[in-house]
């Protein structure tokens, strides 16, 4: 079964594309980060996968189903949005109870004990929490409902380094309990790189590359050698970046077949590197197409 | 999802229930001694006797000078409280939830959004109906004895001021109703189409303002064609004569029908000339008797057009039921935007 599944998805807000031709499968089980610059199209994607904005061309599929489609799929999905919004006059009490009322699915007991043992005092209004109390209070929501998908838009953006670490946790340990897939997004890998075991890099509102982190880090090979001619090099290489002095070459190649050409030296990429070579890349190039060799000094 | 309505609109909803309590109270004190007045005052009797204008006078005076700025506060109270429901409650419904973003939050539990805007448009709309529907019931009744003897208060040559005449019509009866569900209404659509609760709540106020006067001023004295009369010209209730062009003379008078809703008034001629050639008569020089006598002569008349005081309650209806569908297209809009607009 795929959690999301996209044929061609495209969103234009009057003169400009924030998204387009998004193909995607991502299967069920993992947890997902969606990695890319501010104004990549992260939020976009999100909403058209939560069925807050509809598609301007090609579909979505969320869990089999057309996103917000009816109360039955909405139950199936929570939703953190950015900035994990609250209702600010509401106490955390009044939140636990609108989730109660509005979600047939509401698991009372998992919305109680998540709340006590972040220590926030019912009673208190939603507007008078912190950043990171409110993201909480936000995720509590969104799990309580007990949904098959948990999409999560840039979460802890704006928290500070320990409400990160706390809400990662609490999220993670969430996750390792229960069967929920997870999408989560972020401008900054390094907050995803613990957690993540599937990637999507989204930029200038196209998909640069999809996969699960194993197979990525299997496929791709950092090499140097001897300066090359970029046309002579094997067709099964996608160059992703490459970087040149007088007598040298650096590349960070995809392929799926082992490299047996002994000029090369080759060299394993982390995660957070292969991410912002990917990041940044030209903004043209269609993902697929080898793009030209670049100097750099 | 009616517990969520409810809990960010209960405050609201007190509120509102408070100041219809006040009211009730201090409407329901003054009303009965108004009305009292209005019993001892022999108004009741007064066709019989022919001394009509003599009490309702009487008892205008007495009524005036106790409870006259508490009617005409009631007048202003009856158009302010659907601006109040269409600025306060129907602007900030969804244009607040599109500021702090929490519509995100709302429409992702699982409740579909056609369900979160139907419930919360029925329920708090049938509170604005209630609640100016209410308050037009204790208000009308308050001043009913004022309005029964404003009509017979009315000399021959007075402007006309009853429950009919535009000032009075919107707060009375059943067209506030009307006025507060179109009100919310306008203040939800706003709100949607502008996204943010201060200039649609802005917004909200000029446009209502602007259909209660182009209804009553434009739409409203042409829903039934008005009923045409010609009436004497004496020199009671003629105001005076002025100078037309071409050396001539146009008369004015002033007409009532009691009850009515006067719409147009011409005095014209017996040969249904709308001037009248000046003489030596009505000169500076001569005096005002031979003015009189001369203008006698012409036999003028007043030609009228009218709403006659039985239409009252069939405007009344239409009027509600106008501004009812008006609603109901502005809510229908509302579910079409909310589904295919971009919020955020």
């Amino acid at each position: 079964m795929t959690v999301l599944e996209s044929r061609g998805l495209g969103k234009r807000y009057r003169p400009r594309w924030a998204l387009t031709d998004c193909t995607l499968s991502v299967p069920a089980g993992h947890v997902v980060g969606l990695v890319g610059p501010n104004g990549a199209g992260k939020t976009t994607l999100l909403h058209l996968a939560t069925g807050l904005l509809a598609p301007t061309t090609g579909t979505i599929e969320v869990l089999g189903g057309e996103p917000a489609a009816s109360p039955a799929q909405l139950a199936r999905v929570g939703f953190v949005a950015q900035d994990t919004p609250t209702y600010a006059g509401l106490s955390v009490a009044d939140h636990l109870r609108l989730g109660a009322h509005m979600n047939p699915g509401w698991d009372a007991a998992l919305a109680r004990s998540r709340i006590e043992r972040l220590g926030l005092d019912p009673a208190q209004r939603a507007g008078k929490l912190s950043g990171g109390q409110r993201a909480q209070l936000a995720l509590t929501l969104a799990i309580a409902k007990r949904p098959e998908l948990l999409i999560l838009d840039e979460p802890i953006a704006s928290l500070d380094p320990l409400a990160r670490r706390e809400f990662l946790r609490s999220l993670m340990e969430f996750t390792a309990g229960n069967q929920v897939s997870v999408i989560m997004s972020s401008h900054l890998m390094g907050d995803l790189e613990r957690v993540c075991d599937f990637l999507i890099v989204l930029v200038a509102s196209r998909v640069r590359v999809a996969g699960e982190v194993e197979d990525l880090l299997a496929t791709h090979h950092l090499l140097t050698g001897a300066r090359h001619d970029p046309a002579a090099l094997p067709p099964d290489w996608q160059v992703i970046s490459a970087s040149h002095t007088d007598r040298q070459t650096t590349l960070l190649i995809r392929t799926g077949s082992p490299i047996d050409d002994h000029a090369w030296t080759v060299a394993e990429i982390g995660l957070e590197d292969l991410v912002l070579a990917y990041m940044s890349q030209a903004a043209d190039p269609a993902p697929g197409r080898t793009p030209a060799l670049e100097v750099q000094r | 999802m009616i517990w969520l309505t409810w809990r960010q609109f209960r405050a609201q909803a007190w509120v509102a229930s408070a100041a219809l309590a006040v009211a009730a109270v201090a409407l329901a004190a003054t009303g009965l001694h108004l009305a009292h007045l209005y019993d001892i005052s022999g108004i009741a009797t007064c066709h019989a006797r022919g001394v009509c204008q003599t009490v309702a006078n009487a008892f205008m005076n007495q009524a005036g000078a106790a409870y006259g700025v508490l009617f005409y506060g009631g007048i202003a109270v009856m158009y302010a409280v659907p601006a109040i429901i269409g600025v306060f409650w129907g602007a900030p419904l969804v244009a607040r939830e599109i500021e702090a973003g929490t519509f995100r939050l709302a429409w992702n539990q699982s409740v579909t959004r056609n369900r979160w805007l139907a419930v919360k448009l029925a329920l708090i709309g049938l509170a604005a109906m209630a609640t100016a529907g209410l308050l037009s019931l204790m208000i009308s009744w308050w001043a009913s004895p004022i309005d029964q003897a404003l009509p017979l208060a009315a000399g021959p040559n007075d402007r006309p001021l009853n429950r009919f005449t535009p000032l009075l019509f919107g707060a009375r009866g059943i067209t506030p109703i009307g006025y507060a569900a179109f009100a919310f209404a306008l203040g939800v659509t706003a709100g949607v189409l502008i996204r943010r609760t201060l200039p649609a709540m802005a917004t909200t106020l000029a446009v209502f303002t602007g259909a209660l006067v182009t209804m009553s001023l434009w739409i409203r004295p042409h829903l039934i064609t008005p009923l045409r009369a010609t009436l004497a010209v004496t020199t009671a209730n003629m105001t005076g004569v002025a100078n037309a062009s071409g050396g001539r003379l146009r008369a004015t008078a002033i007409v009532n029908i009691p009850g009515a809703w006067m719409l147009s008034s011409q005095t014209i001629t017996a040969t249904g000339q709308t001037s009248f050639p000046a003489t030596h008569a009505c000169s500076t020089s001569s005096s005002f008797q031979a003015c009189q006598a001369y203008i006698g002569s012409l036999h003028l008349r007043q030609l009228v057009t009218y709403q006659p005081a039985s239409r009252y309650w069939t405007f009344q209806w239409y009027e509600m039921a106008i501004f009812l569908a008006l609603a109901l297209a502005l809510t229908g809009a509302c579910f079409w935007w909310v589904r295919h607009r971009r919020l955020s």
